[in-house]
């Protein structure tokens, strides 16, 4: 309950007129009037259908939007949601929104939604990102049902997704995870999961909530704790996923709320990540990943223009970061003509644990170690494109799960690098 | 006359010897200052290194750019050049003590005025350290950036960034140290400027290409927009 005190007195008083609940929907917006609406209607539905008998209610953490995103979910009336799908409530379904700041903060937004579970005693939460046009009644259940009716604390998300989409998701985030803990999570960054009281509590109780938490990065760290604390995870499959974004500029941004966090998350699992060998799969519920194959057009020769620059611009920072005979390696394949050029699975493998070493002890400021991640990281884009240009959506999973063993082969690596004395 | 002769020699030389044992005690004074102080500094170098080795001031330096400075310049380590530098301050105002008990007439002030003028140098020298860190992180903040939003020549923008925070860095610590201020300010201002003046004019007339087709990708997108080709999703 001491997690109250950063609630507005206005919301405290809208959370108290609604009492406990057993379910809880959690939307963080801003500037969403475009989508929210649906959403809103979507979660109605999604509730009356699979839990008509139980106490629920949606919370909406607004990080100041001008467009009426908040006005539109306290109006989205249970009403609209019977109408469409003919289906009749047994109990009020409360709509309250409240606005945690005048900019947003994905970890203030996620940290609203917690104390407000935490506050009406919700068995099951789910979190629902309102760009999430895709989402039908039935993800609801599929992410709700596995904690409010089994004996799971983390639901995450598996998804229908382009095979040259979430590429950072494929080739570090997903292995370098897997690798560490063991687990095989296929989205350790989730914009929709559910999870039990419990474990949103334990998690606003330990998370130091610190202002660059507050930004970004809570979704992965949410996911992580929920690893490093041993609880019941599993997975279940949403269909296609809605909204990406295709921006190169949002790389550094992306890098920094999901590699830098895992990264960070090193030190203090070193005892539990370091003792992990190989990697297991974990309960999921329909497909665990399914590829789409649609052609779509890519600019392959910007993404190696701006890796070749990276390597000869940026030599006297790796220098700081990289051991001379990875760098070395890179300034080879830099000057490889584009035919041939190939960043191996080995070397990016190696690549990645000699920053995450870096990271871990500092060498430089650590998000100029993120930043500097990024030109690499679009040179091992460049050849997971070329490696699946023409492949099937076997070839590409075969391609993704080589990749994971190799950063499960070379986790000894990491171990020696981060265990050793500077 | 030989007797007056014998009788001012003798009276010299009683001078003398009374002048000497009078200044004696004082020299002797003087070198066990000396000894005290160099023992006293040695341990204060010892101390002040083994300090720095314990926070790892070598790492902060390199990563500040002043090893390399100081690397190029053939000098030591940063925290060896700090403990000898150190040393000498703490030996030489022992010195100085020591003099000043000799009575040396104008001496005295003199040593005030050096022991007065320490903070300000200690000053000067945090100033530069940190000065030069700065120089580092942002200039490397600059290049990191630089490259990731495929700006072209990123290296030059990260040495202007640099170059500047040296320049004023380096007025400031003159300006500290009291050393030719107005000369310096001067300095500053017309290097200051010359670098500005030199920057806008070789944007304007360098960069023209490049400002407009900035201008036409900022401004111009929707017509762009047609031919654009799918960026990938990160996540």
């Amino acid at each position: 309950m001491a997690e109250e005190s950063f609630l507005t007195d206005h919301f405290l008083g809208q959370l108290i007129s609604v009492g406990e609940v057993d379910i809880l929907v959690g939307v963080p917006t801003h500037n969403n009037a475009k989508t929210v609406r649906s959403i809103v209607e979507t979660i109605q539905a999604g509730i009356l259908t699979f839990f008509p008998r139980e106490r629920a209610a949606i919370i909406n953490a607004d990080g100041g939007s001008r467009d009426g995103t908040p006005e539109l979910v306290v109006r989205a009336a249970i009403g609209d949601a019977q109408r469409g799908s003919k289906l009749y409530a047994l109990r009020t379904l409360p709509s309250i929104s409240t606005q945690y700041a005048s900019s947003p903060a994905n970890g203030t937004a996620l940290r609203t939604i917690l104390a407000a579970a935490e506050l009406l005693r919700a068995k099951a939460c789910a979190v629902i990102s309102p760009e999430s046009t895709q989402l039908t009644a039935d993800c609801l259940a599929a992410l709700l049902k596995p904690v409010y009716a089994e004996t799971f604390d983390l639901v995450l998300p598996t998804y229908r997704r382009h095979r040259f989409d979430g590429i950072l998701l494929t080739n570090l985030l997903y292995p370098m995870t897997r690798a560490l803990y063991g687990s095989r999570i296929r989205e350790p960054y989730a914009l929709e999961f559910a999870f039990s009281g419990r474990l949103g509590s334990q998690f606003l109780a330990q998370n130091p909530w610190h202002e660059e938490t507050a930004r970004a990065g809570s979704e992965v760290q949410f996911t992580l704790a929920a690893i490093a604390g041993g609880y019941p995870i599993c997975q279940s499959f949403l269909g296609t996923k809605g909204h990406v974004e295709r921006h190169s500029a949002d790389l550094v941004p992306a890098m920094r709320q999901t590699v830098g966090v895992l990264f960070s998350s090193l030190e203090p699992n070193l005892a539990l990540w370091s003792a992990k060998t190989g990697s297991e799969p974990i309960p999921t519920t329909g497909a665990e990943q399914e590829f789409t194959l649609e052609p779509l057009r890519i600019n392959r020769k910007r993404l190696r223009d701006m890796f070749l620059t990276g390597v000869t611009e940026l030599e006297t920072v790796f220098q700081s970061i990289l051991s001379p005979s990875t760098l070395a390696e890179l300034q080879r394949i830099a000057g490889l003509e584009e035919s041939r050029f190939r960043y191996p699975a080995e070397l990016w493998v190696k690549t990645v644990y000699e920053f995450a070493a870096a990271y871990h002890k500092s060498v430089i400021s650590r998000d100029h170690i993120i930043q500097a991640l990024a030109p690499l990281f679009r040179g091992r884009a460049f050849t997971f494109l070329m490696e699946n240009r023409n492949g099937s959506a076997a070839d590409v999973e075969n391609n993704i799960e080589g990749l994971c063993l190799e950063f499960e082969r070379m986790k000894p690596y990491l171990v020696e690098m981060t265990n050793g004395r500077e | 006359m030989r007797e007056m002769v014998i009788s001012e020699l003798t009276q010299a030389m009683q001078e003398l010897s009374r002048g000497f044992a009078h200044i004696l005690p004082r020299i002797i004074v003087l070198v066990i200052v000396a000894f005290a102080g160099w023992v006293v500094a040695y341990l204060l170098k010892v101390l002040l290194r083994s300090f720095l080795r314990l926070i790892k001031f070598d790492k902060l330096s390199e990563s500040a750019g002043a090893s390399q400075l100081l690397s190029k310049a053939a000098l030591p380590s940063a925290t060896e050049l700090l403990s000898r530098f150190a040393f000498w301050v703490a030996w030489l105002g022992f010195i100085l003590l020591g003099i000043s008990v000799l009575g040396v007439f104008g001496f005295q002030e003199q040593i005030a005025k050096f022991f007065l003028y320490l903070p300000r140098l200690f000053a000067a020298l945090l100033t530069m350290f940190f000065g030069l860190l700065a120089a580092g992180f942002f200039s490397r903040a600059a290049l990191l950036a630089a490259v990731n939003a495929n700006l072209p020549s990123p290296r030059l923008l990260s040495v202007s960034v640099r170059t500047i925070i040296i320049i004023f860095v380096l007025s400031m610590v003159f300006e500290e140290v009291g050393v030719a201020e107005e000369t310096v300010l001067v300095a500053f201002g017309i290097a200051f400027g010359a670098l500005m003046l030199g920057l806008a004019i070789a944007f304007g007339m360098g960069g023209k290409d490049l400002a407009q087709q900035f201008l036409e990708r900022r401004f111009g997108q929707e017509k762009k927009d047609e031919g654009k080709e799918d960026e990938l999703s990160p996540l």
